[in-house]
């Protein structure tokens, strides 16, 4: 039986992985895929407290999460192929049209 | 049942349609609807006046719709059709109705010839409101109402900037009556807790002291507005410059019906008036004061339409001469019989200006009878009607009104006198009018005069009917003294009108002053006719002997000016000095900027923050998570 804290650890350092990717990498997908770490760093962490305290109400979650994750994948693909087919290149800073 | 809803509805009807389908139906389809709008309304004013004969009391009422409903205070549209509003209805549609058969013939060919008899249409419909009403609400609104109208139709002639000018003097004079008006409604809500007419006449001498200083105040106010709409000093100098307006408006609105509201006003509260005698001399004293001025200044006037102009306002001086000596029923009189012959003589000018085109100064006249046969002959008429000659329409209630201004407990001597001059001043330019323009020799243009003929006959017709009107009107109220027939003014206004008490002089007097006054007038036509008959040579060498009288009654007693000088340019300076400069700009204009100011400013500080570099937001995001969790925890 593996520690709680363990999981837990190791569901805080993925969290921080995708935070700093978000942060640091300059690519959209990279970008991207670090936004799904730490959705999944997440699910982890429910799916430990749910077996810990033997209840289902963080399963419920996870498949929440689960779902709305597909549903943004497909939205942030398909806004990710649009600004690659107009601007041909995915460094997040060219995309710096919005502003003052 | 009466219907008397009808009446109103049908000019109501007429302005719909012409305003808004005259334009796409064409000429034709307005000169149909126009006139035929009011000769319904005319014919159902005749019915309603039968009916209202015959019915126990003389009062016709009809209940429409409840308009206002506030505690124990309730306004509603109400018609009612009593003695005097049944004149005033049988007036303001029949003489509309000639008039806008006139129209059809004078406006003939001008733009906007839909336009101009939607509002003639409305006016009527406005003035029709103004004497239904049961209520001063409703009156209120009619007075509003023939105010717009008179607004709308002074500046007519859009292109011209004296017209736009007039027409808005028109409307701030107004505005200054109006102010009185409704003050003194709110005044008798306070003292009656209701405003309908027959409330306050029927309780006026219960709740108010008389002479007191409330029913003073009331009917001074009331006076107030009299004086804006009926063009009284001190705000008559509107009317003259009203005659921008095309000539059958200056016929209908400012010398047939609007212009008389004010007297119908004071005529409608005679109840509530006789119980302030102080109001009573003041309302005497400023129209036989109106009465002069108005025709010191109309001796000089080179201008035919304004000549009749301030003969209007001289009338009018002495219409609420009579309403100041409480003879109503004179006043009223003398309301109809002047709407026959200053509608007719207004009418009469506007024929010679068209067939000169377009020229209204009479220096430019001269020698027209030959070529205007009709027009001449029924200005004549009207000339005589006016000017008081015996047994025309003129002479009788004019002479009425001489005979109460001397005889009346609130009359005198005084009063009389200044009648009795003014109706000589009036026999005086009107015959000098009709010299300057019919008689002597042509001053009309020479390529203009080739082509002087005679008005259609849409125009001679409505001329020749108002004509008969003006000679024969004045026996519905022959004087008691000719015991002929009865005089149906005071049997038709049996027990209308508030008494007062009193009164003195005799018979003889009566006659003595009826043939000094008729003597009087003849002497100045034959002066007249001595000055003027052959244009203004006689009368030049006359005037540089008088230059400064003549100077003073030429440029109106300067009072334009004197009002220029005493409100205009104060308000002016105060405008621009202290609401202007001072308060527009530095406070109010300061206040906006720095709003504005504020938010540049504070814009300008957190802008930066907006760079569009998406990590930068997500370091921002993430930073203020890791600020609350420290927080929270």
């Amino acid at each position: 039986m593996i520690p709680i804290e363990h999981i837990l650890l190791l569901s805080a350092l993925l969290f921080t992985i995708g935070v700093l990717g978000v942060m640091l990498r300059r690519n959209v997908i990279i970008m991207f895929m670090s936004i799904e770490l730490m959705l999944n760093a997440v699910n982890l962490s429910f799916a430990t407290f749910a077996r810990g305290m033997d209840s289902m109400t963080g399963v419920v979650f996870i498949f929440f999460i689960i779902v709305v994750a597909a549903a943004e994948a497909v939205v942030g693909l398909s806004i990710i192929l649009s600004i690659f087919r107009t601007s041909k290149t995915l460094d997040i800073d060219e995309f710096n049209l919005l502003k003052w | 049942m009466s219907q008397i809803w009808l009446v109103p509805a049908f000019p109501l009807l007429g302005f719909i349609l012409n305003g808004f389908l005259g334009k796409r139906f064409g000429t034709r389809f307005v000169t149909f609807v126009g006139p035929l709008a009011i000769a319904l309304a005319f014919a159902q004013s005749l019915v309603l006046f039968f009916q209202m004969l015959e019915v126990e009391g003389n009062v016709l009422h009809e209940h429409l719709y409840t308009w206002i409903v506030s505690g124990n205070f309730e306004a509603g549209i109400n018609f009612q059709v009593d003695q005097l509003s049944s004149l005033y209805l049988l007036v303001i549609t029949g003489v509309g109705f000639l008039i806008h058969v006139y129209s059809v013939g004078y406006m003939d060919g001008e733009s906007g010839y839909y336009r101009f008899f939607a509002y003639l249409n409305l006016f009527v419909f406005f003035m029709l409101l103004l004497v239904l009403g049961d209520s001063f609400l409703l009156m209120f609104v009619g007075w509003e109402g023939v105010g717009l109208c008179s607004y709308l139709l002074i500046g007519y002639y859009l292109e011209k900037d004296s017209a736009a000018e007039a027409a808005k003097k028109a409307f701030l004079f107004n505005r200054v009556g109006d102010f009185g008006v409704l003050s003194a409604v709110l005044l008798i809500f306070l003292a009656f807790g209701s405003i309908e007419f027959a409330t306050v006449n029927a309780e006026a001498a219960t709740r108010l002291d008389y002479g007191g200083s409330l029913v003073t105040a009331i009917t001074l106010l009331l006076f107030l507005g009299a004086t804006g709409k009926s063009a009284q000093i001190p705000l008559f100098v509107w009317l003259p410059d009203a005659m921008e307006g095309p000539t059958p408006v200056s016929a209908l609105i400012h010398a047939a019906t609007m212009v008389t509201a004010g007297l119908y006003m004071v005529a409608r509260l005679s109840h509530l008036f006789v119980l302030a005698p102080f109001t009573m001399n003041v309302i005497a004293v400023v129209g036989a004061t109106t009465a002069l001025l108005a025709a010191t200044i109309a001796i000089t006037q080179t201008d035919i339409k304004r000549v009749l102009a301030y003969s209007t306002v001289s009338q009018l001086g002495y219409m609420f001469l009579a309403m100041g000596v409480g003879a109503f029923g004179a006043g009223v009189f003398h309301v109809m019989t002047h709407a026959f012959f200053k509608a007719l003589l207004f009418l009469g000018s506007g024929s010679v200006i068209l067939a000169i085109h377009h020229e209204q100064d009479m220096r430019k006249m001269g020698a027209l009878s030959n070529k205007l046969p009709i027009t001449y002959v029924t200005m004549l008429l009207g000339t005589l009607a006016i000017s008081g000659i015996p047994f025309f329409s003129g002479f009788f209630s004019k002479d009425e009104i001489l005979w109460k201004a001397f005889s009346s407990s609130y009359g005198g001597p005084w009063l009389w006198g200044v009648g009795f001059l003014t109706a000589g001043m009036t026999a005086f330019y009107m015959f000098r009018m009709i010299y300057l323009t019919f008689h002597g020799e042509s001053r009309v243009d020479s390529h203009v005069a080739k082509h002087v003929r005679e008005s259609p006959f849409t125009i001679t017709i409505p001329l020749m009917i108002l004509a008969v009107l003006a000679v024969l009107g004045g026996f519905f109220g022959v004087p008691h003294v000719f015991h002929l027939i009865p005089n149906g003014i005071e049997v038709f206004f049996h027990d209308f009108f508030a008494e007062i008490p009193g009164g003195h002089g005799t018979v003889s007097t009566e006659w003595t002053l009826m043939i000094l006054s008729v003597m009087f007038a003849l002497l100045a036509w034959f002066v007249a006719s001595r000055l003027y008959h052959s244009g203004f040579k006689i009368a030049s060498a006359l005037r540089s002997k008088w230059e400064w009288a003549y100077q003073l009654s030429l440029n109106k007693w300067y009072v334009d000016e004197i009002y220029d000088a005493l409100i205009i340019q104060p308000g002016r300076l105060l405008s621009t000095h202290l609401l202007w400069r001072l308060f527009d700009q530095n406070v109010i204009d300061r206040s906006v900027n720095t709003t504005g100011i504020v938010a540049r400013m504070v814009g300008n500080t957190i802008r930066p923050f907006q760079n569009g570099l998406t990590q930068n937001y997500a370091l921002i995001f993430t930073l203020g998570t890791f600020l609350i969790l420290w927080y929270v925890m």
